[in-house]
């Protein structure tokens, strides 16, 4: 993992973007910028050089499975490391992500541990 | 509203809360609530769609909540304020997606809305419909809170 990459947190609640920071910034990413929606997401992938978004799913104005969906229909961000990070964790829900090309997914609430094998794992596929 | 449906929201909220908060809760006995008032100072609400119709709530005194949210941010919280009203939407949105989970092997799949927050003395929570509210007191060393659960079936 490059730990000085651009992670990108998209999240409604300043509190979950928090708790997300927190983790990346203890495994040393210097990086980290956020947005509250897949909207300003999009916003901030057509200004910065970005090399991981970690997404909510239920976000209001555009949802994650709408961002990654539409991250995906850019021939640019193909292959950009997304994981989608939500309390969303119903098998629709979680094949709805694979299909739509989800890197990785992480059910809230969860360790700072698993989020960091979960990135590490993201970076090898 | 069959009872079975309310363990699954007790087991998420204890093991969220254990999770996000390093909070060890007790849950007591269940109730039938009879009034709109909430228990707490600030709480959360989130519709529930699907196989079913109901909502969830939970709710927090300012001193259990501000005990919390320092746990979980890993700083002293003084005041209950737009951090800690977001903190509340998120525990609860997390409450909601744990016990949906569970609800699934049960075989019955609901889908859940964006949290609405309340806070306020004496502020009202309004549930859907008219069926029973079913209402689970927990104790914490960081104090108690309560969540409500009316699903119509």
């Amino acid at each position: 993992m490059d730990l000085g990459m651009t992670v990108l947190i998209v999240d409604d609640f300043a509190t979950m973007r928090r708790i997300v920071k927190g983790v990346l910034k203890d495994l040393g990413f210097k990086n980290i910028i956020e947005a509250e929606n897949g909207k300003a997401a999009l916003s901030e992938l057509k200004k910065e050089e970005v090399g991981l978004v970690i997404s909510d799913w239920n976000m209001p104005e555009m949802t994650g499975i709408e961002l990654l969906k539409a991250v995906r229909a850019q021939d640019q961000f193909k292959s950009l490391p997304f994981i989608m990070v939500t309390a969303e964790g119903q098998k629709d829900n979680v094949l709805e992500a694979v299909k739509a090309g989800v890197t990785n997914y992480v059910v809230k609430p969860f360790t700072p541990e698993t989020l960091k094998q979960k990135l590490e794992a993201a970076f090898k596929q | 509203m069959d009872v079975r449906l309310i363990n699954p929201f007790i087991d998420a909220t204890l093991h969220v809360l254990k999770m996000m908060a390093s909070v060890e809760a007790k849950a007591g006995k269940p109730y039938i609530k009879k009034t709109e008032c909430a228990a707490g100072d600030v709480s959360a609400v989130i519709g529930l769609t699907g196989e079913a119709n109901g909502t969830i709530s939970i709710t927090f005194p300012a001193k259990s909540i501000m005990a919390i949210v320092s746990r979980m941010f890993g700083e002293t919280i003084t005041r209950v304020d737009g951090e800690v009203s977001d903190a509340v939407g998120e525990i609860a949105n997390m409450i909601s997606g744990q016990a949906r989970q569970k609800l699934e092997k049960m075989g019955r799949v609901l889908q859940g809305a964006i949290p609405s927050v309340i806070m306020g003395k004496d502020h009202q929570i309004k549930h859907i419909s008219s069926h029973p509210i079913v209402a689970v007191p927990f104790e914490s060393d960081d104090g108690g809170f309560t969540i409500e659960v009316c699903i119509e079936e």
